[in-house]
């Protein structure tokens, strides 16, 4: 094969650009820059809350102050200027009951990244609730879900509407100092969504909230909660951008799940906050943790994650399974270029007897990025007749790369089978040579070979999510394959 | 911060490493090795790599210091010990507590050229060829006990097989624990293979009392271009050692290594190895296979380092954990950049048969070059349950066929044994081990010889 040519494609593949990497222009309100007891309490008084909540954040701030910043990822984290991050911005708004009152050019920036918020255009299925730097600015269907009982709100307005359920279910999957991001982020969170599906109801329609991070020397430190209780069923997207800016970003959100009894939540992330440029500079330094707590028998939870974006991934979604007979399933594709550098996987901790966990996860590295795989599989000891699989592929696009797995494995009992199995390799010229010998150019050949490599993981995301994934993929592989 | 000096062995270190100083003028590098071992301390359990093995109830017993011995005749080696392999003709050299044992002189010097004998001896007579490979491959950084051994570790045995050597009578390596005190060792090991030579080398790790014995041994392997390398390591400790491996092998061009290492008894083994592929061509196997029960505990870490291109490793690691016994494994692969067309693979398989028995695996890969073929795997289950009930349908007890099932899950280690009366002999201990025999006898393990190889019996009366 002419390796000239192979390479030119390869770097036609992968530079492609970031195309929302435009800035909104609007009015905000912002708080200063820094981080004390002081931010915090201004941060609740602005957003009202109840004072359980503040002692929730202060508690949090304290504990907080007293951890290192973890260290044992494979990645270089920069230092990050805690005091330099403002952790308030907010477009001015009135009272946003109706579409009318939402600012048009919020409603335009929403238009532009492809998600519709007027109800009358929202895709069918969908209900949303989209995130504009640290407040939820609209949240679609919301009506209409009410009616089966579901509740699908910013978090903001949950603290105040259903107290009880966020007493009883926040901060029990991941506790408030569970780790260093966490604890930070249960000390400033802003905004996320909180979903709760009562008893014996499938959700009819897919739940979604769409992250975007606006404002200038901000974070953005969201909070998600979904319960699914009894026999219920739900359904959700998460999708994040940010503008192009020289600076890093900040993004340090927790997501909780709690599944009661034979309950089943499927959650997709398409990850795609800004990389940085094709040297590196800049980009969102994305550090989250996420958790499902598997409380119930027979509940299943099933994380779906593409992740392309942020010029640095700390990412673990991780299943508890608590509950007898509970299923945990990850599937995950990272792709890195340039100068990103992700170190992500999953956590399976079998406590209950009969559990099975899935762990699929597909890396692929080009430009000069490192790709980590991190997981756990721990299986206690009465987690009798446990399950485990996982599979994690990595594949290499270019030489200056590195594509790295680093599994830990525990078992406590003599029931339980865990299998693991990795590879690493590059596109095979094999491969290539034979898509090519069928007429087909190398960059063409490369991006079949990738989506085909990514498919089992890909095929597990909602429809218009997996077409979206599916270019996402080969737009962030342009110019980079070789 | 080292916690180090809460230990009661940790005043006869010191003292051990100013009295060196102050006299012997043996090789560089000690005293900072000591310095060295004084910042890091002893590993501890918050150490990434020692998470799953903690020294500390160990290193807080009494142990004396023994100082490392100048070498000794006049024991007689058949009195203790009577490593009996049937038809296993190998030159054999024996190291009590940690000096070497000689009959007529400390150092062998064949026609070939081959020197092998007293570390300490060689030092004296040889000075420029042990400087020459003395500490050029250990790490010292990788932990403070092979600092420790850098400093301290000044007696143990050497080998220089010259180049275009080949050694054809394996050399067999006896390392005996045998005192009234509980002992602190430190062993040094050092096997230089010239170029494009050969050496089958057989190292045996026992014990024959049960007192605390904290053995800290590190092998340096010199592997030079073309050479081979088959390396085998039989541990069969008794419940109360502490033994800590730890083995550096360096292969420039085209050399090629096997080491085996079977683990059959110990209280604590753990066996580190640092396999250098340093050179274009070289190749690695590196085998293992560990049979652990009661409250024994086996910890396994290999890192091999892809230097150069168009290397090839591999590395099968094999387990069987019963009662209250633990094991961790950690294998690395790292392929640096420019180390193109690598082959790299790890395998670990562990059979788990109590509730009470404990695993942890860590395979890790870590690549920065993109035309490698890498690959992992590691499980962790039990005993096929259909193949278990083909056998019984077949007439076998229901511990027969368990002990089949598990023989066979070990075989595919053993059977890479190339030496054919070790193979044999391996075989049979596995066997008997797995039997139970060879942990029932405590006190005596080393001692019997056995006539008849051991065989799996048809219970009739199932048929």
């Amino acid at each position: 094969m002419k390796e000239d040519e192979s390479q030119d494609a390869l770097n036609d593949v992968t530079h492609g650009d970031y195309k929302y990497g435009f800035v909104t222009n609007i009015e905000m309100d912002t708080i200063p820059k820094g981080l004390s007891e002081d931010t915090v309490r201004l941060l609740s008084a602005k957003k009202g809350e109840p004072e359980y909540m503040l002692e929730f954040r202060l508690h949090a701030y304290r504990k907080w102050l007293e951890m290192p910043m973890p260290d044992w990822a494979h990645l270089n984290i920069p230092e990050i200027d805690f005091q330099a991050i403002s952790y308030y911005a907010a477009p001015k708004q009135s009272d946003k009951k109706s579409i009318d009152d939402v600012d048009p050019e919020l409603l335009a920036t929403f238009n532009k990244l492809g998600i519709p918020l007027e109800e009358q255009l929202a895709l069918a299925g969908v209900a949303v609730d989209a995130v504009f730097d640290s407040v939820s600015v609209k949240t679609t269907m919301q009506e209409k879900l009410s009616e089966l009982g579901i509740i699908f709100c910013p978090i903001s307005e949950a603290v105040h509407k259903h107290p009880e359920l966020v007493k009883q279910y926040l901060g029990k999957s991941v506790p408030t100092t569970d780790n260093y991001f966490s604890a930070l982020n249960s000390a400033v969170f802003s905004d996320g969504s909180f979903v709760y599906i009562p008893k014996g109801v499938r959700c009819p329609v897919e739940i979604s909230t769409y992250f975007r991070i606006n404002a200038k020397d901000t974070g953005q430190f969201e909070r998600t909660l979904i319960v699914a209780d009894e026999g219920a069923y739900v359904s959700y997207l998460e999708g994040c951008t940010a503008p192009m800016r020289d600076e890093n970003q900040l993004h340090a959100a927790v997501v909780e799940i709690v599944i009661l009894d034979n309950a089943e939540v499927k959650y997709s992330t398409v990850q795609n906050w800004y990389p940085g440029d094709k040297n590196g500079k800049g980009g969102i330094y994305n550090f989250v943790t996420k958790r499902a707590l598997l409380k119930g028998v027979n509940s299943k939870v099933s994380w779906t994650q593409v992740e392309t974006g942020s010029a640095i991934t700390w990412k673990y979604p991780s299943c508890i399974l608590l509950g007898d007979n509970s299923v945990g399933e990850f599937y995950s594709v990272a792709l890195t270029n340039n100068f990103q550098q992700a170190d992500t996987g999953s956590k399976m901790i079998h406590l209950g007897k009969n559990t099975r966990s899935t762990i699929i996860s597909k890396g692929i590295s080009a430009g000069q990025s490192q790709n980590s795989y991190r997981g756990l599989v721990k299986v206690m000891k009465n987690a009798s007749n446990s399950r485990n699989f996982t599979q994690c592929d990595s594949l290499l696009l270019g030489d200056k790369c590195g594509a790295h797995t680093w599994p830990y494995i525990n078992v406590l009992n003599k029931s339980s089978i865990v299998e693991h199995e990795a590879t690493t390799s590059k596109i095979s010229d094999d491969q290539l040579f034979y898509c090519q010998q069928r007429g087909l150019n190398s960059e063409v050949a490369i991006g079949l070979i990738v989506n085909g490599y990514a498919r089992e993981v890909l095929n597990k995301l909602p429809m218009e999510f997996a077409v979206e994934a599916q270019k996402l993929l080969a737009i962030s592989l342009e110019g980079s394959v070789g | 911060m080292n916690k180090s000096e809460i230990y009661p062995v940790f005043a006869q270190l010191t003292k051990a490493a100013e009295k060196q100083n102050a006299g012997l003028d043996l090789w560089d590098g000690r005293d900072n090795a000591f310095h060295s071992f004084l910042s890091d301390g002893f590993p501890h359990s918050k150490m990434e790599k020692w998470r799953n093995t903690d020294l500390s109830t160990f290193l807080s017993k009494e142990y004396s210091y023994v100082e490392n011995t100048d070498p000794v005749s006049d024991v007689d080696i058949n009195q203790v010990f009577h490593c009996e392999i049937h038809n296993f003709e190998t030159s054999l050299f024996t190291l009590l507590n940690g000096a070497y044992v000689y009959n007529t002189s400390p150092l062998t010097i064949l026609g070939n050229g081959v020197i092998a004998g007293s570390l300490r001896n060689v030092w004296s007579e040889y000075p420029e060829l042990v400087n020459r490979y003395l500490g050029q491959l250990t790490e010292n950084n990788l932990n403070g006990l092979v600092s420790l051994n850098s400093a301290l570790g000044t007696a143990g045995f050497f080998i220089f097989v010259p180049d275009n050597v080949v050694v054809e009578k394996p050399v067999q390596l006896v390392n005996l624990v045998n005192t009234e005190v509980n002992p602190f060792l430190q062993i040094r090991n050092l096997i230089v293979l010239g170029k494009n030579s050969k050496l089958t080398f057989v190292q045996c790790d026992d014990s024959v009392n049960d007192k605390n014995s904290f053995l800290n041994v590190a092998n340096e392997f010199h592997i030079a271009e073309g050479a081979a390398l088959e390396h085998y390591k039989l541990q069969n400790k008794d419940d109360s050692a502490v033994m800590v491996n730890t083995s550096f092998f360096g292969l420039q061009r085209n050399a090629r290594l096997l080491t085996n290492t079977i683990t059959f008894n110990g209280g604590t083994t753990r066996n580190e190895s640092v396999v250098n592929l340093d050179g274009e061509g070289a190749e690695a196997n590196i085998l293992g296979l560990y049979l652990v029960d009661r409250k024994q505990h086996v910890d396994n870490q290999v890192v091999v380092r892809h230097n150069a291109p168009h290397c090839n490793s591999n590395e099968l690691f094999k387990g069987i954990v019963d009662d209250d016994a633990s094991v961790a494994f950690n294998g690395h692969i790292i392929v640096l950049p420019g180390a193109q067309k690598t082959n790299a693979f790890q395998s670990n398989k562990n059979i788990l048969l109590t509730d009470t028995a404990k695993v942890s695996t860590k395979p890790f890969l870590e690549i920065y070059a993109d035309d490698v073929k890498c690959s992992h795997g590691a499980t962790i289950g039990q005993l096929d349950e259909n193949a278990l009930f083909y056998l019984k349908q077949r007439g076998l007890c229901d511990s027969n066929a368990r002990m089949l099932l598990m023989y066979a899950f070990a075989e595919e280690v053993i059977r890479e044994i190339s030496i054919e009366s070790l193979h044999e002999r391996t075989a049979d201990m596995v066997s008997r081990r797995l039997n139970g025999e060879l942990s029932i006898c405590d006190q005596c393990v080393l001692h019997c010889s056995y006539e008849k190889p051991m065989e799996f019996e048809i219970d009739i009366t199932k048929i």
